[in-house]
């Protein structure tokens, strides 16, 4: 038998906002719809941004990309900050207690010497290829259009700085908290050879300009090269050398990268779909920093795993952008 | 090996303050364009205190208990018609004011923490800037979906998203944020994150926040404990802020005294709605416009320039002219509403006979000698059935863009107008304070969408006003605007609880 409680229903006026029923229909309306359609300002600015004269201060020119309606960008994951933060949440209680069970068990005493230095290597010094990740994503939140995208690159931009937070944590580990890994990662990241064209490639990534270009580079290109080779792959050759447990301290970025796809490729497929025009656009631009993502990435995958693995990445890119409705 | 303790700051050094580096291969004047074009030096960035240390895991964590929490009453609260539990539906336009004025700036508010949380050259100032940013946008959606509920069953919200960007006293709010936004990443800094966030935000939070509590306003309320915590954090950025501009370089004490002049100024102005919303839209009063004022501003801030002056910053430029407003702005701008009933999106009235006491009480220096006799008038037209609407459209401050509706404050029975010419036209102020504000930039203020202007000029449509109301602002004549008395919202509210 269930139990009915009786509670005096009033009937609504309206279901929701007059923008959503525009959109919608009178019917009420998802906390994510509320939460973004059309809530950016969209005409009558003031003045002109001293730092951007040419523009008003939100301006759909800052990218090449031309969209009818922004809020087309629908996020497949319906993240507004409440659902983002609780997602959020989850993953890092997970994560909390892999660090924790990893500390307690001292399991950094099991890794053998030569895996310790191979992290130290190429593990660590890639949050500063996150930190990169965090500032592209803040660019494209601040200059981007339409809140569908500009929340979605926020989250994504403070993502960034969690997992290069748990990439020094994992560093924190190898040195018992006495920060000597970090600083010789970061050594490793100014110095060694076979980062310099990926560093070279971060820093000239800050200094472009169409943002939606810069969500092609950061996002699509590079994003799917890195978590390919550092997540999946390397996580492999790990396990290959009996350092299996590191996987407990990555699985967060594993489980980030495919939760964050979902919506990159979304974003890419509607873009694409918009007009050809758009399509071209975009093809140009994944042409360009494929090329240059794969060549930066060349010589610390070679150092890494061996010829073969940038290779695989870039085939696993390229299933990706199929999909999306680019050859 | 046992590993070694970290504390707080170490621990957030050693995640976080230490991913960036020197570019070696980019200009990285080219990657953070912004930090020398309005003369603040920055000799070390390393010197910046972090606000706050918090990791991203902590911040989901925390963020994410309190959205539950938040989500839990907002459920309840709708599920149980809450909404018949406020003081009186006169109530409910304070929180119309509150979506379709305040909550647009919470927007600004994360695009501009947005740009200097990307722009900034040291990674802790960035860094505090990005969580800002991210709460700024958890403020726009928690507030919407507190307000989610009133919307459906009263008039003056549903127009929020469109409304922000035309209508003239929303204008007031916008222009003050995009003057902030349009400024460098400095600027930004000053005018939100410390002479906003730091010093004036307890005169808009606590009044809209304690009026919820004190009117039956659960989600509201609800809303503004929740952001509390965010709010403190904001603080600590502003205040570090100033005290890093101070510390960098003697050449900074200049520059920042300008700004917090300015803005203590721009703030002062954009609060008077907030003014008026004590004094007269709550049935239930926390506390006056003038205490808040005492309260907050000279007591609280008045400490805190004592404290700014051994960097060699003063009070800001316009206090005492604040002072002497704090006993007559929030009478000159409801009675203004009043007036421009038809043309606001929320409901005015005039106050009750019990609420023209209490106003004596609150303000006895001004009350009956100047403004009660408005009312007693006012009320006899109604009383007659002549309620008095004004058909002609206002001269509005081109800086603060409010329209020229306050006295000098020396001779309450004289509008205060003042004039400034560049390049061969003339601009009108309603201060001495917004007169400086305008001659500091002229090229700025000079591009103000002025909505009397707009209008003018026949880029909101009409002809009549009528036609701009209903098109162009998108107002339900009679619904969303005019007199309590008669509304549609007044109706409802008499069915809801049985009264005739």
């Amino acid at each position: 038998m269930s139990i009915e409680i009786k509670t005096s229903t009033l009937e609504p006026v309206r279901n929701t906002f007059a923008n959503l029923q525009r959109r919608f229909g009178d019917k009420p309306a998802t906390r994510y719809q509320e939460a973004t359609y059309d809530i950016q300002p969209l005409v009558n600015f003031h003045y002109r941004p001293l730092w951007d004269q040419d523009r008003e201060l939100t301006d759909a020119s800052r990218t090449a990309l031309q969209m009818n309606d922004w809020y087309a960008f629908k996020d497949p994951r319906q993240f507004y900050y409440g659902t983002y933060v609780q997602q959020r949440a989850k993953m890092q209680e997970n994560a909390e207690n892999n660090y924790g069970f990893f500390e307690k068990r001292d399991l950094t005493r099991l890794l053998p010497e030569t895996v310790k230095g191979q992290l130290i290597r190429f593990l660590v010094p890639l949050r500063h290829v996150e930190h990169t990740a965090n500032l592209n994503n803040m660019y494209c939140s601040s200059y981007g259009f339409g809140t569908a995208l500009t929340q979605a690159f926020l989250y994504n931009g403070m993502d960034r700085l969690g997992v290069a937070q748990y990439l020094s944590r994992i560093g924190l580990l190898l040195d018992g908290n006495t920060g000597e890994a970090l600083e010789e990662a970061k050594q490793l990241w100014m110095e060694a050879p076979y980062w310099q064209p990926l560093r070279k490639l971060c820093e000239e990534m800050l200094t472009t300009e169409d943002w939606f270009e810069l969500f092609i580079a950061q996002d699509v290109v590079m994003d799917s090269l890195v978590y390919d080779l550092f997540f999946e792959q390397y996580d492999a050759a790990l396990t290959e050398q009996g350092a299996q447990d590191i996987g407990m301290l990555t699985e967060f970025m594993r489980d980030w990268a495919k939760d964050t796809n979902r919506w990159v490729d979304a974003v890419l497929k509607i873009a694409v779909a918009e007009s050809d025009a758009n399509k071209t656009l975009i093809t140009g631009w994944i042409e360009s920093w494929r090329g240059q993502v794969a060549e930066a990435l060349s010589a610390v995958s070679r150092e890494m795993l061996g010829e073969e693995a940038l290779n695989m990445a870039l085939q696993n890119l390229d299933k990706r952008l199929a999909k999306a409705g680019i050859k | 090996m046992a590993a070694k303790k970290l504390n707080m700051k170490e621990k957030y050094r050693l995640l976080t303050r230490d991913l960036d580096w020197e570019f070696s291969y980019a200009d990285r004047k080219k990657a953070f364009p912004f930090e020398e074009f309005e003369g603040i030096k920055i000799t070390d960035w390393s010197k910046w205190e972090d606000p706050f240390r918090l990791t991203m895991d902590s911040y989901w964590k925390y963020q994410a208990e309190k959205e539950k929490k938040l989500y839990a009453i907002f459920d309840a609260f709708s599920q149980n018609n809450a909404h018949l539990n406020v003081s009186d539906p006169r109530y409910i336009n304070a929180i119309k004011i509150f979506l379709t004025g305040i909550t647009p700036l919470e927007y600004q508010a994360y695009q501009g923490f947005a740009h200097t949380g990307r722009q900034f050259g040291g990674v802790g100032a960035r860094v505090a800037c990005q969580m800002q940013s991210l709460d700024e946008l958890r403020h726009v959606q928690t507030q919407v979906h507190a307000m989610s509920h009133y919307n459906k069953f009263f008039d003056g919200f549903k127009e929020w998203t469109h409304m922000q960007d035309r209508v003239w006293y929303l204008s007031v709010a916008k222009s003050f944020f995009n003057d902030a936004r349009s400024g460098g990443p400095f600027e930004f800094l000053v005018a939100i994150g410390f002479s906003f966030e730091y010093v004036l935000t307890n005169l808009v939070f606590v009044p809209f926040m304690s009026g919820a509590a004190y009117n039956g306003d659960m989600a509201t309320v609800t809303f503004g404990f929740s952001a509390q915590s965010d709010e403190a954090r904001h603080m600590t950025l502003g205040l570090e802020v100033i005290k890093f501009l101070l510390e960098q370089h003697e050449d900074n004490v200049p520059i920042v005294q300008k700004w917090i002049d300015k803005w203590f100024w721009r703030g002062s102005r954009l609060l008077s709605v907030v003014a008026m919303m004590m004094d007269y839209m709550l049935p239930n009063k926390v506390m006056s416009w003038k205490e808040g004022w005492e309260v907050y501003f000279e007591e609280a801030g008045g400490a805190l320039f004592k404290d700014l002056a051994r960097y060699g910053i003063r009070m800001p430029k316009y206090a005492e002219q604040i002072r002497k407003e704090k006993e007559h702005i929030s009478h000159q701008t409801w009675w203004t509403f009043y007036t421009y009933g038809q043309a606001a999106g929320f409901h005015t009235w005039i106050p009750t006979d019990e609420e023209l006491d209490w106003l004596s009480e609150k303000y006895p220096n001004t009350f009956d000698k100047y403004y009660r006799p408005r009312w007693e008038y006012a009320k006899k037209l109604e009383a007659e059935g002549k309620r008095f609407y004004n058909g002609t459209l206002p001269q509005l401050c081109t800086t603060c863009q409010i329209p020229l509706l306050f006295t000098e404050m020396d001779d309450p029975t004289l509008t205060a107008h003042r004039c400034s010419h560049y390049k061969g036209d003339q601009y009108h102020f309603c201060s001495d304070g917004c007169k400086d504000v305008f001659e500091e930039e002229p090229e700025k203020y000079v591009q103000s969408w002025l909505p009397v202007h707009q209008i003018y000029q026949g880029n909101c449509g009409g002809p009549g006003l009528p036609e701009i109301l209903q098109d162009y602002y998108r107002f339900e004549m009679g619904a969303d605007n005019m007199d309590m008395k008669g509304s549609p919202d007044e109706a409802r509210w008499k069915q809801w609880k049985g009264v005739a």
